[in-house]
This record gives C-alpha cells, sequence and structure tokens, in this order.
C-alpha cells in the first residue's frame, strides 16, 4: 500500500495486505516489551547479580551505646596519639565493658558467649573499606577540616539497629562505595559514596584542588 | 602536575650523599627492600632482573694497583625537578598519568595499579632509576604476613621506584595535623628508611627549601654535585665527594673539560 508510514517501513513489503499496519504495531510492541525487559535486567537484576548481603556478625546497637558512652563517637573510635585513627573497636575495647552478659539483648548474648568468652575478634563488616592502594587519613579531615563523622558515614551514630551490607561479588568492595543507586543519581541512600571522584569533588570544593597522586594513594 | 590545594605549603624534599663515607655496605638497600615491600626472587644474581629503589653501584678510577680507588655510589630515584619545576623526563612521557611531579614536595610520584607497562619511564630515566615488574612478586613462606600495610605491594607488568618513603612523609603530617599544627613537621619527623638505615651516616634528607634542615647547607658545598647534572634533569639528590675522579666519573666531561668543584685547581 502507498499509505505505508515509516514506522512500519522496516517490514516485508512483498506481500501488501490490509494487516500491514498492524504487524508494524506488533513489532513496536515486542520492542518495548524487549527494552523494558533489559532495563528491568539492567536497574534491578544486575545490582543483584553484582552485589551480595553479607549478615552482620552482630546486629550493633549504636543508639544503645551512644547513651551510655561520655565522648560520643570518639569513645570507642578514637585518634592514637600518632594521629592514626582506631576504626572499629577490638575485643579488648569491647571486653572492658562486656567481660560478661550484661542486659538481655539476644545480640549480647550471643557477642559474649561466641566472641569474648572464646577470645575471637568480631569479622566486623566495614561499609567504608577502600582499596589498598588508597591512603586516607582521618586526621587531615576531622582534626584539620573539622568535619563531622557523619558527613562521611552517614548517622550510623544514631541508629538502632546496623543497615544492610553488601558486597561486590567480584572485587570484594562494600556497596558503599560505588553507593546504592546503580546510576549514581540523588542523594545517597545511607551515607555519601566513596568513589575516587566523590573524594575529588569535595577537595576541589573545599581546598581548590584535587591534589597529587600521592596524597591519596600509595 | 596538580596545583597546590589552598592549605598545603609547598617544600621541596632532597637528599644529599656523601660519597667519601659511604662503605658500600648495602644497608640503605636492606632497610629499603623491608620498607618498601619490594619483591626479590629466588635467584638474585642476575643484577639486571632485580628490582630495587636503591642501588649502590661500584665506581673506580681505573688506575692500577698503588694508584687504585674505589667509590661507591648509592643511587636512589634522582626524584628530578626536570624543567620549570614540574617537568622530569619520566612524567612527560608516561601515557597513563601513572607518574606525576608531587608539587607539595617535590617528589615524583608512582602509582603502580594506574600504570600498564609500556616502559617509555624506563627509557626515559636517564638513571636506570625505574624497575619493571616482570614476574608476579612471591614471598617465600609467611613472609606475606610481615609487609608494610603503608606501602601497596607490586604486581607482574607494572613499573615501581623510589618514593623517597613518601608513607612516611604521610605519617609525619598525620600526626602533624593530629597535634594542630599541620604545617609543624621537623627534620626528624620525616626521614626516609635508606638515611635511617646508612651506619656511616652517609646519607641526609630533608627539605631543601627550610634553612633549618641539613641539606639546605650541605647542598651548596663546593663538593656537592648532581649526577649527569649537564642534562637538566635538576635531580633532588646531590653527592658530595672531594676526589676529582669521582665527579668526572658521574658525568660526562670531555678530556679539556673540568668538574666545576676543581675549575682552575690541579687537584
Amino acid at each position: 500500500m502507498s499509505t505505508q508510514t515509516d514506522n512500519t517501513s522496516n517490514t516485508p513489503s512483498n506481500a501488501p495486505s490490509p494487516k500491514k499496519g498492524a504487524t508494524g504495531w506488533v513489532i513496536l510492541a515486542f520492542f518495548v516489551i524487549g527494552f523494558g525487559f533489559s532495563l528491568l535486567g539492567g536497574w534491578v537484576g544486575f545490582p543483584n547479580m553484582l552485589y551480595k548481603e553479607v549478615p552482620h556478625p552482630i546486629d550493633f546497637n549504636h543508639a544503645l551505646h551512644m547513651d551510655l558512652v561520655f565522648d560520643g563517637c570518639n569513645s570507642c573510635h578514637y585518634f592514637r596519639a600518632d594521629g592514626s585513627f582506631s576504626g572499629a573497636p577490638t575485643l579488648n575495647e569491647c571486653r572492658d565493658c562486656h567481660q560478661f552478659v550484661m542486659g538481655t539483648d539476644p545480640n549480647e548474648e550471643k557477642f559474649v558467649e561466641e566472641y569474648v568468652l572464646q577470645d575471637k575478634e568480631v569479622p566486623w563488616n566495614i561499609f567504608a573499606k577502600q582499596p589498598d592502594n588508597v591512603y586516607f587519613s582521618h586526621a587531615p579531615h576531622v582534626k584539620g577540616a573539622g568535619m563531622d563523622c557523619a558527613a562521611c558515614h552517614g548517622d550510623i551514630g544514631t541508629s538502632e539497629s546496623l543497615r544492610p551490607y553488601q558486597e561486590n561479588r567480584i572485587t570484594g568492595y562494600s556497596r558503599d562505595i560505588w553507593g546504592w543507586e546503580m546510576s549514581r543519581l540523588g542523594e545517597p541512600k545511607y551515607a555519601p559514596r566513596m568513589k575516587m571522584m566523590d573524594c575529588v569533588n569535595c577537595h576541589v570544593e573545599q581546598t581548590d584542588s584535587k591534589g597529587s597522586c600521592f596524597q591519596c594513594h600509595k | 602536575m596538580e596545583k597546590l590545594p589552598s592549605h598545603t605549603k609547598a617544600r621541596h624534599f632532597g637528599m644529599v650523599i656523601d660519597l667519601d663515607k659511604c662503605t658500600g655496605c648495602a644497608s640503605c638497600m636492606v632497610a629499603c627492600y623491608s620498607e618498601n615491600n619490594v619483591s626479590f626472587r629466588d635467584e638474585e644474581s642476575i643484577k639486571l632482573l632485580s628490582i630495587n629503589w636503591i642501588q649502590v653501584y661500584k665506581i673506580t678510577n681505573g688506575k692500577p694497583f698503588p694508584d687504585t680507588e674505589v667509590c661507591y655510589l648509592p643511587q636512589p630515584c634522582m626524584q628530578c625537578d626536570g624543567k620549570d619545576f614540574g617537568h622530569p623526563p619520566c612524567v612527560s612521557v608516561c601515557p597513563a598519568v601513572a607518574t606525576d611531579f608531587d608539587t607539595p614536595t617535590g617528589i615524583v610520584s608512582q602509582i603502580p595499579v594506574r600504570c600498564f607497562g609500556c616502559r617509555y619511564c624506563m627509557a626515559a630515566c636517564p638513571y636506570h632509576a625505574r624497575k619493571f615488574n616482570w614476574w608476579d612478586p612471591v614471598w617465600p613462606a609467611d613472609m606475606e604476613r610481615y609487609l608494610s600495610p603503608d606501602v601497596s605491594p607490586r604486581m607482574r607488568g607494572v613499573i615501581e621506584k623510589c618514593t623517597f618513603c613518601y608513607h612516611r612523609f604521610q605519617r609525619a603530617r598525620q600526626q602533624a595535623y593530629y597535634k594542630g599544627d599541620a604545617e609543624n613537621i621537623k627534620e626528624a619527623d620525616y626521614q626516609t628508611a635508606c638515611t635511617q638505615a646508612c651506619p656511616s651516616g652517609a646519607i641526609t634528607f630533608g627539605d631543601m627549601d627550610n634553612p633549618d634542615h641539613a641539606v639546605y647547607t650541605l647542598k651548596k658545598s663546593r663538593y656537592a654535585f648532581r649526577l649527569l647534572e649537564r642534562l637538566g634533569t635538576q635531580p633532588s639528590v646531590y653527592y658530595l665527594s672531594t676526589r676529582k675522579w669521582v665527579h668526572r666519573a658521574c658525568d660526562n666531561y670531555l678530556e679539556h673539560e673540568e668538574p666545576a668543584a676543581f675549575a682552575g685547581k690541579s687537584a
């Protein structure tokens, strides 16, 4: 037929028939459905393929501890005298208080029985763990620039339960590094994203330079 | 070359090596191997395949017995400034920006994971300071557990070189930040492993722009010179020697030319 439109011009034209317009719509429909599935696979399926959920050894209650300690975050995550940062507390530090089960929380019971009494370090999941070739020091950021813990770590300090931890199946890094949104758009879900450009953007804003390679790499 | 962050003071670290004090014991090499996780092979007798960040060369004056003299020359990366303080030969040729001039310290950086192993920089370096990893490092027995976490170990197919123990600078700066005065890094706070290991005190290290540091005066000595100085690479490593033949051996002189320290004298 001579009334063909552009969107059907890719259909076979050897058998002119009144159904021809309909064939075009069917092809378009299949394309749309296929495209939808691809998008769904990319945005929903792929992250699940790439990341696996890793359970926390202990569901730590930050809010509960914050009420009991004197110096906020610094009570357990502190600077050493040489300026290095302690990070997650070791068993010895926890043991100062948790020699025996003190409360009724099943998590504390599990902690004391499985780790304290067996003298075993807790294999905490570290949300912000960076690759080996990255140099990061807390001192310039916290002492030098006066940043809050929450500026990079989110409001984990007030949480009653640990947020989910996912690990990249290929690299073994935490999902927090890329960010939970695959598109990396919009407000981050839990805490600021920690890819190199995320560091760079803030450094350019604050110091007018992204710094030389050695400033952050080794 | 990245521009200087607004809060950082520029320094220019350099080294002065007194060749008249060096005994060639190679303590600096050993200290460097263990400090920087430098890998070694089962068979280390073929030195061309060795990886080392500082290497002790032996040079002689080439004269027969009664007049024979020997000099040992420890040679790390020269950390060249190049033209206009920021264009060392190796940095100019790197297509991957794996090596760069670190403006805050005057040190030439090398990021092994960024390197893809083309070895242009090796060819560009007139000092053979850069080494290529032909194999993945293999650590004997449980030695892997003794590696320093401050220095990232390298893998097969990348270049590595001396960094003037940059992680020690990071450590010093971290402590300075913690103490509240970020720019207050004293000479003793940041010293390289080879400097501290040298039993005869032949190596001196510090900020060459700071009059309080020993290198500031030492590098102005009449007997100070640099390797292949006339190439214009502007090395940050100076050597001291009162022996003329050592000066002559470290650069290319014509028959009638005299090293600057001995010009117009019969030494």
